[in-house]
């Protein structure tokens, strides 16, 4: 299974560039279906930002958040190859991980 | 015409992911250290659960209430918050926001939309050393306003821009 | 007047009747396209059909008009480009080359049935196919070589298909449209079929295709801008918010037409492919851009 996450994270010489895009209906919940039934609401509530084990950054969603998520960040430091730890838990108790490495 | 597309919806067996987030958030440290580092710089009228996500703040259907569980704090106007929107957006579904400011020392970024029926839409925590640069994408019910909201230095500074958001002709 | 072409056709004709066509032919917007109607000529239309469109859009350079709405739009172009910082339909890209990859039941891949494996082709189609003596597009290519390898066509407009046509179209990024239409009686029937749907008035809105593409090409229709139709197949498949997802050119061609109200053809009905052709023949010089995407 591919991930659900998108990373660059381009270290420059001074602060480290952040873009993530997450896979994920971020169902509002008043959204209706073909059939006129609303498609309960499902959306990230959680993600997560750790550089070389530390954390820089955290995110929490709502309904409000467009369909596969985009988010643009930054912080200082952080070289090529260091380790940018990414998690994400959404309100049905699912998620996904991956560890990236800046460019 | 068939409405779906190639894309899974992120719907996988909860179980597995749920596995997966365990050892995610393990490894990374997050469910208790790493909530702390954050946490110092918190107010401590907000109400924030264990797991960090507001859920007070995000059922809250005005923005006085919305800003009150999420940060105990009034907010004031400032000239020094910069926020990029659209004066029209082109989807209601996908509005690009992103935010900077001058402030020193932020240690949280939101982001409220006034006509939506849960005024907050986005809360970010920012670690030390975190640039105060966030840019994102927002769903908007209606023409209404965005307001950005940024804690620094135990202060709570916000600003507001209007977008239109319009029927698309033949967006489908 | 004395000398030159127009004093002499004026020395013959009556002035009333000189008026009255000069007045005919500033009506027929743009004039150019439409004088060309009783001959087929595939190569003049292009001509008159491109002029017309830098004469609209004096600023815009020819590759641009790929990108619709946003080559004639600032406000929407910085939304665009917001959104293509990182693209949606990435994910989607990726299924695409991962299908095309992937074996039939029978070993064989995508890649057989394609001219260079079917990398950095899309600029090409479609074509005409002499043998069937139809038009050929690329989503009709993809289901036609899964039936010739023994798998069932895939269902058009979007999902699979979309994001296999998606990943063909990002190895062609930057090679311009180059669609030849043969001296061959059934080619020329099949660019005129396409070039008629194009400029015909249908369902109860009375629009053609022309009325928002081509004259009022950058205006506004409610919320949103109307893409220029000069290079508006270059950027196919779209993702569109609006979808949910990506969408192949039918699935335009479709809602189009369901939008102003009239009863769309099915998915790669003969009629559509001859329109496809007619569009792309039209953006020849146009690089290709897609996967696109619009908010």
């Amino acid at each position: 299974m591919p991930s659900t996450i998108r990373v660059r994270a381009i270290a420059g010489s001074d602060t480290t560039e952040v873009q993530v895009l997450i896979q994920h209906p971020m169902d509002s919940g008043f959204v209706k279906d073909k059939n006129g039934t609303l498609i309960p609401s499902h959306y990230i509530e959680t993600v997560t930002f750790a550089w070389n084990g530390k954390p820089v950054f955290t995110a929490y969603w709502g309904p409000a958040v467009s369909k596969d998520p985009y988010l643009k960040f930054a912080f200082k430091g952080g070289k090529k190859g260091d380790p940018l730890q990414i998690a994400w838990t959404d309100n049905l108790g699912q998620g996904d991980a991956t560890t990236a490495r800046l460019l | 015409m068939k409405d779906d597309t190639v894309v899974t919806k992120g719907r996988h067996p909860a179980s597995r992911r749920q596995v997966l987030h365990g050892i995610a958030l393990a490894g990374l440290g997050m469910v208790a250290g790493g909530a702390g580092v954050l946490d110092a710089a918190w107010p401590a009228a907000a109400a924030v659960p264990a797991s960090g996500w507001p859920q007070q703040a995000f059922a809250q259907k005005s923005e006085a209430a919305a800003l009150k569980a999420l940060y105990g704090l009034a907010a004031e106007p400032s000239d020094k918050v910069a926020l990029d929107v659209p004066e029209i957006a082109e989807n209601g579904a996908v509005v690009p926001v992103s935010l900077t400011t001058s402030l020193p020392d932020v240690s949280a970024i939101s982001f409220l939309v006034s006509g939506n029926p849960f005024t907050l839409a986005a809360s970010y925590r920012l670690s030390p050393g975190t640039e105060a640069d966030v840019s994102c994408r927002l769903k908007m019910a209606k023409t209404s306003d965005v307001i950005a909201l940024v804690l620094a230095g135990g202060k709570l500074y916000s600003t507001r821009k209007q977008v239109k958001v319009t029927l698309g002709g033949c967006g489908g | 007047m004395q000398r030159g072409g127009s004093g002499r056709l004026s020395r013959r004709l009556p002035g009333g009747f000189l008026a009255s066509l000069v007045a005919l032919l500033c009506a027929l917007a743009p004039p150019a396209v439409a004088a060309a109607a009783n001959k087929v000529d595939p190569a003049a239309d292009l001509q008159a059909f491109q002029a017309y469109f830098h004469a609209a859009f004096p600023t815009v350079a020819l590759d641009d008009f790929a990108n619709g709405p946003y080559a004639v739009n600032q406000d929407m172009r910085k939304q665009w480009e917001e959104i293509m910082q990182f693209p949606p339909y990435d994910f989607a890209l990726d299924a695409g080359k991962t299908a095309f990859a992937t074996p039939f039941k029978n070993g064989k891949t995508y890649a057989g049935c394609f001219p260079k494996g079917g990398i950095g082709i899309r600029q090409d189609y479609p074509y005409f196919d002499a043998k069937s003596g139809e038009v050929v597009t690329l989503d009709l290519a993809i289901n036609q070589c899964r039936v010739r390898n023994g798998e069932k066509p895939l269902p058009y407009g979007s999902g699979e298909i979309a994001a296999i046509a998606a990943y063909m179209a990002s190895t062609s990024r930057g090679k311009p449209f180059d669609i030849k239409i043969p001296d061959d009686p059934r080619a020329l029937a099949a660019y005129e079929d396409g070039k008629k749907f194009f400029y015909t008035r249908r369902g109860q809105l009375n629009f053609s295709c022309a009325s928002c593409h081509v004259q009022a090409a950058g205006k506004r229709l409610r919320g949103d801008i109307l893409a220029p139709a000069l290079g508006i197949l270059a950027a196919f498949p779209i993702y569109r918010s609006a979808w949910g997802g990506l969408g192949t050119i039918d699935r335009r061609f479709i809602s189009c037409n369901a939008q102003v109200r009239a009863v769309p053809l099915p998915p790669e009905d003969r009629t559509y492919r001859d329109l496809a052709y007619f569009l792309a023949y039209m953006s020849n010089g146009v690089a290709i851009a897609g996967p696109g995407a619009r908010p």
